[in-house]
């Protein structure tokens, strides 16, 4: 049976050198045009197509910051929809160039499957939704809850851990596919639905009333959702860090889509550092000076990015405001 | 009449016609009198438990009066079904489950018509709209999202050309299924070779058309080429397999015995996911293949191994006196099998072909697990639409999504009873 082993080392042999190989990912960019992005399936103020096949969300946006950064054009991003199952291959297998799919950035998925994560786009924890008439204000009065979640997913996971650690009890109520874990909540079948806090305000206007139900103040997981990139390229892995800094760092400073103009002639050295009117600073990671200019100009800063896609599903900025305004998105100094 | 009958003979003796049952014997009232109502005893064994049934749902129960019978009628039957079992009284028959089965018909009917139209909102542009009613199905989420669940995300502009295309598909395929002799050759000799050609420029680009990626392939339409090539494919590979594993070389026998055996051993899901996960991963850095393209190769492989045993059962139905007299006429093998051996075993598994091709078009909406948009697909995304975010609106999508699945393999089932009954395939041997 020697065969065997040797074809399994060939197949994990061939898997690590796809995943690992040095390719220059952004030539390839530039000479096909468009920049090739895995998106979601459809998860609304994130990447969600809507009637016209136009994708919004936010991670949309940030596929549409790095086309703009590299590109020059906001609009030149080719979306490749991914189920949660084939996301990481299409990384690893270069038919997408960076993957912004709601995706939480862990230890193994960063060490272990050939992609690095670049930073953190969105803070997303674990919630609770319950209904008003309950009268309950905590998570942790909610022994002997039904708990309406999907199957298999680290949700239902979490739920265990949070139960167990504070000897309560619960009763799991588990489907498939999250419409009819909403129908099933709705339906009175369980007293609590849990799912990440951006699920549960995205699914609470699904529901029959929307007002009469609540999401409870206790995050019990953390849900750092960021883009991620190939391992090996460490060029493009910056441009993609970058990319989602200056965002954070434009709304810092105050530049916006629609004064980037004027901000180009102002005092500050940062924002003259930003917008390209003082240093090369786009020729440390292979682009002209005014990449970070176009991706506030097209796209805009990170509040903008926000506002647009993630307060209309209801949920307020939170944990993702700027440090000094009492939140953790923290982007290192642009010098 | 009767006396008539016996003063003027009209019939040769042993030649009189039966006569009708007396009209008591027969119909419903047949039926009651024979099952229900025969004698004192049984009549009281009908009428006390539906009596009591009928009073107890009415008075005491606060149900209608329509109700109450009902309940009474279903009550008073059960008493019969425990008598029948207990006592061997054999008082019920199919009838009986003829009336449970039209009451489960009746509450279901309720049910369904309910949602679909009586308490349907037919016109919505939102979710405000759909929510006024949300105990019925709110068709202006389909009407507005209509054109997304035929075209997917391909371009308003470009639209034409999937019409176009599927136009020369209808054109093709009418007379490929009702037309006959040469026109009938002419229309699979076109649809085989010149179709798939014309279709992927259309569809696809090229020659001055603007090139639409398959990425923005969707809805209706994807699940369309999927199935189709799936089934034209799948035929005549599955002929030559079936052929080949027949065969009497080992190499080919074997070759096809290994091909068959490895798709019928794993699963479709399976089949696509190797070709959207571990595929990729095999090809040198830099080269991708096309995802559609992957998951048809894929599709048509799979089904291909199936159709093929299908045939095969159709080659062992021949008698071996076929295959003789076709080498009798000195006729070649593939001459013997076009024209003697194929045609008959084809027309035996009619019925086996239509169920894979109603199976494969049925699994086309897999291929939403590996990121393709087919039509049930884009259906679930429009559900994701925060517009048409109301409680009702899933159910819409999925109740309209199982009515068009369901049109279509109607179809194509009623299309195998006819084609069965033209080449009467179910004479009696």
């Amino acid at each position: 049976m020697k065969w065997i082993n040797r074809a399994a080392l060939a197949v994990a042999a061939s898997g690590m050198i796809a995943a690992g190989a040095q390719a220059a990912t952004l030539d390839n960019i530039k000479k096909e045009g468009v920049l090739k992005c895995g998106v979601s399936q459809g998860l609304p103020g994130f990447s969600n197509p809507d009637d016209k096949g136009k994708w919004t969300g936010i991670d949309v946006d940030f596929c549409r910051a790095m086309a703009a950064a590299i590109l020059g054009d906001a609009s030149k991003v080719k979306y490749v929809p991914l189920s949660a199952k084939v996301r990481f291959t299409a990384l690893q297998s270069g038919e997408i160039d960076v993957l912004s799919r709601n995706t939480t950035w862990t230890f193994t998925r960063d060490t272990n499957l050939g992609i690095n994560f670049v930073g953190v786009l969105y803070y997303d924890g674990q919630g609770f939704m319950v209904r008003k008439k309950l009268g309950v204000t905590s998570a942790l009065k909610l022994s002997g809850a039904q708990v309406c979640t999907n199957t298999g997913t680290t949700t239902e996971l979490n739920v265990a851990d949070y139960f167990k650690s504070h000897n309560m009890q619960y009763k799991v109520v588990a489907f498939e596919n999250s419409n009819e874990v909403v129908a099933a909540y709705d339906a009175g079948r369980c007293d609590v639905y849990t799912t990440d806090r951006s699920g549960l305000a995205a699914q609470r206007t699904k529901m029959k009333n929307p007002d009469e139900h609540m999401v409870l103040p206790e995050v019990i997981s953390k849900e750092p959702l960021g883009p991620a990139v190939r391992q090996g390229d460490d060029q493009f892995a910056n441009i993609a860090r970058w990319t989602l800094n200056a965002m954070i760092i434009a709304e810092e400073l105050g530049v916006t889509s629609k004064n980037a103009d004027q901000m180009k002639s102002a005092k500050n050295p940062e924002i003259k550092r930003l917008l390209g009117t003082d240093g090369k600073y786009g020729s440390y990671i292979g682009l002209d000076n005014d990449w970070a200019y176009r991706i506030v100009k097209q796209v805009g800063n990170y509040a903008e990015v926000y506002d647009r896609n993630v307060k209309p599903i209801g949920l307020e900025r939170g944990v993702n405001n700027l440090w000094n305004k009492g939140g953790i998105l923290y982007a290192p100094p642009f010098r | 009449m009767a006396m008539d009958d016996v003063v003027t003979p009209r019939y040769a003796p042993g030649q009189h016609p039966a006569l009708p049952a007396p009209a008591s014997t027969v119909g419903v009232v047949g039926w009651l009198r024979a099952n229900l109502f025969s004698t004192g005893p049984d009549t009281s064994l009908t009428l006390v438990p539906f009596g009591v049934a009928f009073l107890a749902a009415a008075w005491f129960g606060g149900v209608s009066i329509m109700g109450s019978i009902v309940i009474g009628i279903l009550i008073a039957v059960g008493v019969r079904i425990v008598a029948r079992v207990a006592f061997g009284n054999p008082v019920i028959d199919n009838t009986v489950l003829t009336i449970v089965g039209a009451i489960i018909i009746f509450l279901i009917a309720d049910v369904l018509l309910n949602f679909t139209i009586f308490d349907a909102v037919w016109s919505a542009s939102g979710r405000a709209d759909c929510a006024k009613s949300p105990d019925g199905a709110c068709w202006g989420f389909v009407t507005a999202r209509f054109s997304q669940f035929m075209y997917g995300f391909y371009p308003d502009a470009e639209r034409w050309r999937v019409d176009v295309t599927g136009i020369f598909a209808i054109a093709l395929i009418v007379p490929i299924l009702f037309g006959q002799g040469r026109i009938r050759a002419y229309a699979v000799g076109l649809f085989l070779l010149a179709f798939p050609i014309v279709g992927f420029i259309l569809m696809y680009g090229g020659l001055g058309l603007e090139i639409v990626p398959t990425n923005k392939w969707g809805g209706m339409m994807l699940t369309l080429v999927i199935a189709m090539t799936g089934i034209t494919a799948s035929l005549p590979l599955g002929v030559l397999l079936a052929l080949g594993r027949r065969s009497d070389m080992p190499a080919i026998r074997n070759l096809c015995i290994v091909f068959i055996e490895f798709w019928r051993g794993v699963p479709l899901i399976t089949v696509l996911f190797m070709a959207s996960v571990m595929f990729p991963l095999f090809l040198p850095e830099g080269v991708t293949f096309n995802q559609l393209l992957r998951a048809l190769i894929g599709v048509a492989l799979f089904s291909a191994a199936y159709m093929a045993e299908v045939v095969r059962g159709g080659l062992q139905a021949i008698p071996k006196g076929q295959y003789e007299a076709a080498s009798a006429m000195g006729l070649s093998y593939w001459k013997s099998m076009r024209l003697i051996v194929l045609p008959q075993a084809l027309t035996i598994v009619i019925p086996g072909i239509v169920n894979s091709f109603i199976a494969l078009f049925k699994d086309t909406t897999l291929v939403l697990i590996i990121g393709l948009f087919d039509f049930l697909g884009t259906i679930q995304t429009g559900l994701n639409d925060n517009a048409w975010a109301a409680p009702n609106v899933p159910m819409t999508g999925y109740v309209f999504a199982a009515l068009v699945y369901w049109a279509f393999c109607f179809g194509m089932s009623r299309y195998s009873v006819r084609l069965e009954r033209k080449l009467n395939t179910g004479r009696q041997h």
